[in-house]
């Protein structure tokens, strides 16, 4: 018998089986769904965490882990074991390969969001994602000492706005820490979100870092000396250590010779990584959480489509009359068996059709509620074509799925014949 | 242009697979075309498995099986059938239909498995009119027509089903203990209905009328109306009593302890 009224006769038959059916489908989708979403987040974290630098051709460190130098250099998370001293830095800023460096200077904090003391290039230098250079919101870069400029997360959680006075502690945490109480700061810019660490930062002069420790020797005011705010520009405030620095290139065919310079220093061991194969190596480590909620929602699209074949299986039984009345029709028990594996791949099909659909609703929807709420970033689009290849995945194995309902409903008329055996 | 018998079956021996003892042994057996034959035989006398080698569906270990003409022990099982959708049929107890079509949309079933049936069926009226024209000759009124086969009473339905097996002028009908859920008033006016059904097929103005395509036309439908009640033989050409055509039935009789 030709396929398209088979196929269409399989339909009605299914519709007269809707409710079931229709639970099965609405599982079929929503585990493809949940296999789509978690896809999509971590494909859109792992963008946005590999992208959180971008145009910088080496970050450079004192000597340790390419790991540990990315994470403080660029996620401001841990402390760096050894500083790098400033004349080293204006060797390397000399360098002939070199078209920029920004000083990068940590280890202060404002209310468990990192302080950054660097120079006003950072905000033309600097960029994330594909080549997206850092915008104000409001305000404009510091000029003078104790001016600062927070990313869109400080301002938003802590309610700032330019003009506002804020105060750094020193050391990063929240428990404990000694305040620069006596030397404010006053916020004169606020930048755009950027998705990186930028929106969790607060970022002031490299002077300012200088400022606040001159009255200061190893991690704690000296007692009985004190230096007014007002007083600080009489000193020299250029600074003696930086933490790490970010490099531009003049040409990127540089990258490996300036690398092994860096690494090869004579004054002092330093260390120069690539931060996009950095990242990329970070992520690796990081990304076992990741790995593990894939796992699972591909365990939910197992259960699915278990759900699926147990259910036809099921209702083998209740139809064996509809399918001895076809066999008596004319049917073999090939046509037998493409109508139940069409069946089970309508069921996979359309449910797999309503998931990645429901996904583009929610994701449309639900996207800024879920960035502003959860900081999870979940991009409206219809499939990329990672998801596209997941999406696929699941239909060819709702495909072999349904395989073992046609298989035994095959078995099935083949042993029933004309009257079934119930 | 002789038309071959409906049905002949020559040394016919059948063993269901795992089974030692013969299930059908029937070493001769004619149904003219046109015939309509009674089918005697009790539960267990092998009917099924007969209706089952009839329609193609199970090939016999020994013997030759005619039906229509065709070979059916050298055909492939894709051959067979279609030989069944578009030549035999078939009509049973009771869940003949599909609950979920309609009446009209059950009795069209058979065209869309077979284009030669469909070619047949449409060749007077269209399609829908002919299933419609069937429907009205069994006594089904208009406003059941497109009632889910569910919601019509057991003797619709069976009526449905006759309509269906009718449909399409297949030159082979096969029904199998078709009366056996209606009770005896309504059994006598459904093997009427049949009978005048499958008789019509040699209506002396069909003929004329359509003379040119009279050897397909002249040839009644045969009728093979299987049941274990006796009473009903009557209506028919002849009584066959598988019991006695069967001789695997006397072989197994006669080893059993009395």
């Amino acid at each position: 018998m030709s396929p398209i009224p088979l196929l269409r006769l399989a339909a009605r038959s299914a519709w007269a089986r809707r409710l079931t059916l229709g639970v099965t489908l609405v599982a079929i989708m929503l585990s493809t769904a949940l296999l789509l979403c978690v896809e999509r987040v971590r494909a859109d974290a792992r963008q946005s965490f590999t992208q959180s630098v971008s145009g910088v051709d080496l970050v450079v460190g004192a000597r340790t882990g390419s790991v540990q130098l990315m994470l403080y250099a660029v996620f401001h998370a841990g402390a760096a074991t050894n500083n790098v001293d400033w004349k080293s830095f204006e060797i390397l800023s000399a360098h002939p390969a070199v078209e920029w460096a920004l000083p990068l200077s940590l280890g202060d904090s404002h209310r468990g969001f990192a302080v950054l003391g660097t120079t006003p290039a950072y905000f033309e230098r600097f960029s994330y994602g594909e080549h997206q250079s850092l915008k104000f919101r409001s305000g404009e870069s510091f000029a003078k000492v104790f001016d600062a400029v927070v990313g869109s997360e400080v301002a938003a959680k802590l309610g700032y706005k330019v003009g506002d006075a804020i105060t750094l502690s020193h050391g990063m945490g929240s428990a404990n820490l000694l305040e620069h109480g006596d030397k404010p700061f006053q916020v004169v810019g606020i930048l755009e979100v950027t998705g990186t660490p930028v929106d969790r930062t607060i970022h002031v002069g490299l002077e300012a870092i200088t400022a606040l420790h001159l009255d200061w020797v190893a991690g704690a005011p000296v007692k009985g000396l004190s230096i007014p705010q007002d007083f600080v520009s009489k000193f020299d405030l250029k600074p003696k250590e930086i933490t790490a620095a970010l490099i531009g290139l003049k040409r990127r065919s540089d990258v490996f010779r300036m690398q092994r310079f860096v690494n090869e220093f004579r004054g002092e061991p330093l260390l120069a990584v690539m931060p996009g194969v950095a990242l990329d190596e970070l992520w690796q480590t990081i990304g076992l959480v990741e790995r593990t909620l894939f796992a699972v929602s591909v365990l939910v699209i197992i259960v699915g489509l278990a759900g699926l074949v147990a259910t036809m299986l099921a209702s083998l039984n209740e139809r064996r009359r509809e399918l001895a009345i076809l066999r008596a029709l004319g049917a073999g028990p090939g046509d037998i068996f493409i109508m139940l594996a069409a069946e089970g791949l309508l069921v996979t099909t359309l449910g797999a059709v309503l998931g990645a659909a429901m996904l583009a609703i929610v994701s449309t929807i639900f996207a800024p509620w879920l960035l502003e709420h959860l900081g999870v970033l979940l991009t409206p689009r219809l499939l990329s074509l990672s998801e596209l290849y997941l999406f696929g995945g699941v239909i060819i194995t709702g495909m072999l799925a349904s395989l073992v309902p046609g298989w035994r409903a095959w078995r099935m008329s083949l042993a029933d014949g004309l009257t079934p055996r119930t | 242009m002789s038309v071959s018998p409906a049905i002949v079956l020559d040394g016919l021996q059948f063993r269901w697979p795992g089974q030692s003892a013969l299930c059908l042994d029937i070493p001769r057996l004619e149904i003219a075309a046109g015939e309509a034959v009674f089918l005697h035989g009790p539960s267990g006398s092998g009917k099924s498995t007969l209706l089952g080698i009839l329609g193609g569906v199970a090939v016999p270990q020994a013997g030759r099986v005619n039906v229509l003409g065709n070979e059916l022990t050298a055909m492939s099982s894709r051959a067979r059938d279609r030989l069944r959708a578009a030549h035999i049929g078939f009509l049973f107890q009771q869940f003949n239909l599909l609950p979920w079509l309609s009446a009209i949309d059950n009795v069209l079933l058979p065209c869309t498995f077979s284009v030669e049936r469909k070619a047949r069926a449409s060749r007077r009226h269209s399609l829908r009119d002919e299933a419609e024209r069937l429907l009205t000759q069994l006594d089904l009124t208009m406003s059941h027509w497109l009632k889910p086969a569910a919601e019509l009473s057991v003797g619709q339905q069976q009526r449905v089903a006759a309509a269906r097996a009718l449909i399409g002028r297949p030159e082979l009908v096969i029904a199998d203990e078709p009366t056996s859920a209606l009770d005896a008033e309504r059994q006598q006016i459904f093997i009427d209905l049949l009978l005048r059904e499958v008789g019509q097929r040699s209506s002396v103005g069909d003929v004329a009328l359509h003379g040119e395509i009279s050897a397909l036309r002249s040839a009644r439908t045969a009728l093979v109306f299987v049941s274990h009640d006796q009473r009903l033989a009557s209506h028919f050409d002849r009584t066959i009593d598988l019991r006695t055509i069967n001789l695997a039935v006397q072989a197994d009789a006669a080893t059993e302890p009395a």
